[in-house]
């Protein structure tokens, strides 16, 4: 690979592309994709041009005789330090703190990052974060430990999952079966004590509650198609979680 | 003790969300905040008010704390709203809907599937009347200073 310094600075069409590429994988909004790209290119010189943002696409055209650019995204994550990240970088080329070539340079840094905590952080935080939601919505102090466990171990296995199989579905539908079958197991030694609450808890971290409000906030400002395939996607994995849990109903 | 043992838990789950999320380090204690504040009022409301009500009111704190902090730090409000309406989304409800449609009694499944799509509505509404808010005092300040 090459290294940082050898790499020629992008075109200003280039940046645009790459800083929404950057944040529709990351999770922002889709109007704040089409905005901040609308930003960075007055803000290295292309005036009267135009992105149309999809959850699954950008197309992007600098104004003028120049031919659109189409960029797919097919892997979305939430990732919301290069959103931030992304968003300074622009805030800075628009006052004019920074110029293009710096500009591409951060940008490219932000593309090839990776996640910022570790990730058994992670596994712990969701694990933590399911055992209090147990609590939260009405389960007993007894009940903190199974969802602690069956939490961390459905992040995991969603993590795991997602990287075997490409299908998110499969690996959301397999997730909440394993938890589903945890916890029965934790009531069935009798350390849990509520089995709806255990559930409900470890499943939290699965839960798209980011891709709801998005997919809201898509719509209220107009952009239908967005708002709608998002709220599609949402379904689908609320869809997932829901028959996974059931499905261990059924057998028992 | 009982909204003590509340406090605790929704901060530690909206900030552990913030670390699923990948927030930024220095905002983890806002999001933590955001999701607490969200929670307790809604914990307060619920009895008296209904369910629907007192999550918008809930999101509008969550949207206000976000909106707040997403001036101080200078970031995307998303990042702070995100985790802090992570414990009024209905999971619980939408499990519980799919739960009684797998045991073959929909007339209770029907009913609690609606009033969880009526939730997530209500989270909509809640942090767009926040945004709203914000861009009308913006908006305010600004023809003020011309």
């Amino acid at each position: 690979m090459l290294s940082k310094e050898t790499l020629p600075p992008l075109s200003p069409i280039d940046i645009c592309m790459l800083a929404g590429k950057i944040m529709l994988q990351s999770g922002a909004e889709t109007y704040r994709v089409e905005d901040t790209m609308i930003r960075i290119a007055q803000a290295v010189g292309l005036s009267s041009s135009h992105s149309y943002v999809t959850p699954t696409g950008i197309i992007f055209q600098a104004g003028g005789p120049e031919a659109a650019k189409l960029i797919r995204i097919a892997e979305r994550t939430t990732d919301l330090e290069k959103v931030a990240s992304v968003n300074s970088i622009s805030r800075k080329l628009v006052s004019g703190e920074i110029g293009a070539e710096e500009a591409s340079d951060l940008l490219r840094q932000i593309d090839s990052s990776s996640h910022a905590y570790p990730v058994g952080l992670q596994i712990a935080a969701a694990s933590i974060a399911s055992g209090c939601f147990a609590i939260m919505f009405g389960g007993q102090a007894r009940d903190f430990i199974p969802a602690l466990v069956s939490g961390g171990l459905g992040y995991t296995a969603v993590l795991f999952f997602h990287r075997l199989i490409k299908v998110k579905f499969f690996a959301e539908f397999t997730t909440s079966l394993l938890i589903g079958l945890v916890s029965y197991l934790f009531i069935y030694l009798h350390i849990g004590l509520e089995l709806d609450k255990i559930i409900i808890g470890s499943v939290m971290p699965l839960v798209p509650g980011l891709l709801i409000t998005n997919a809201v906030r898509d719509l209220m400002a107009g952009h239908l198609v967005s708002g709608l395939s998002r709220g599609a996607e949402a379904m689908l994995t609320a869809f997932a979680i829901g028959a996974g849990v059931a499905a261990v109903f059924t057998f028992l | 003790m009982y909204y003590i043992t509340q406090l605790i838990t929704s901060f530690i789950a909206s900030a552990g969300f913030g670390i699923i999320f990948n927030a930024p380090k220095r905002t983890l204690f806002q999001c933590g905040l955001g999701g607490m504040m969200g929670w307790i009022i809604y914990l307060v409301l619920d009895p008296h008010y209904g369910t629907v009500i007192s999550t918008v009111a809930a999101t509008f704190i969550v949207g206000v704390v976000s909106q707040v902090s997403a001036r101080i730090y200078r970031m995307p409000v998303i990042i702070f709203s995100v985790a802090g309406i992570i414990p009024l989304v209905p999971g619980g409800l939408a499990y519980d809907a799919m739960r009684r449609f797998v045991e073959n009694d929909y007339n209770p499944a029907i009913q609690l599937a609606a009033q969880a799509f009526l939730i997530s509505g209500s989270i909509a509404i809640g942090l767009v009347v926040s945004e709203v808010l914000n861009q009308l005092l913006l908006m305010g300040r600004s023809s003020r200073s011309k």
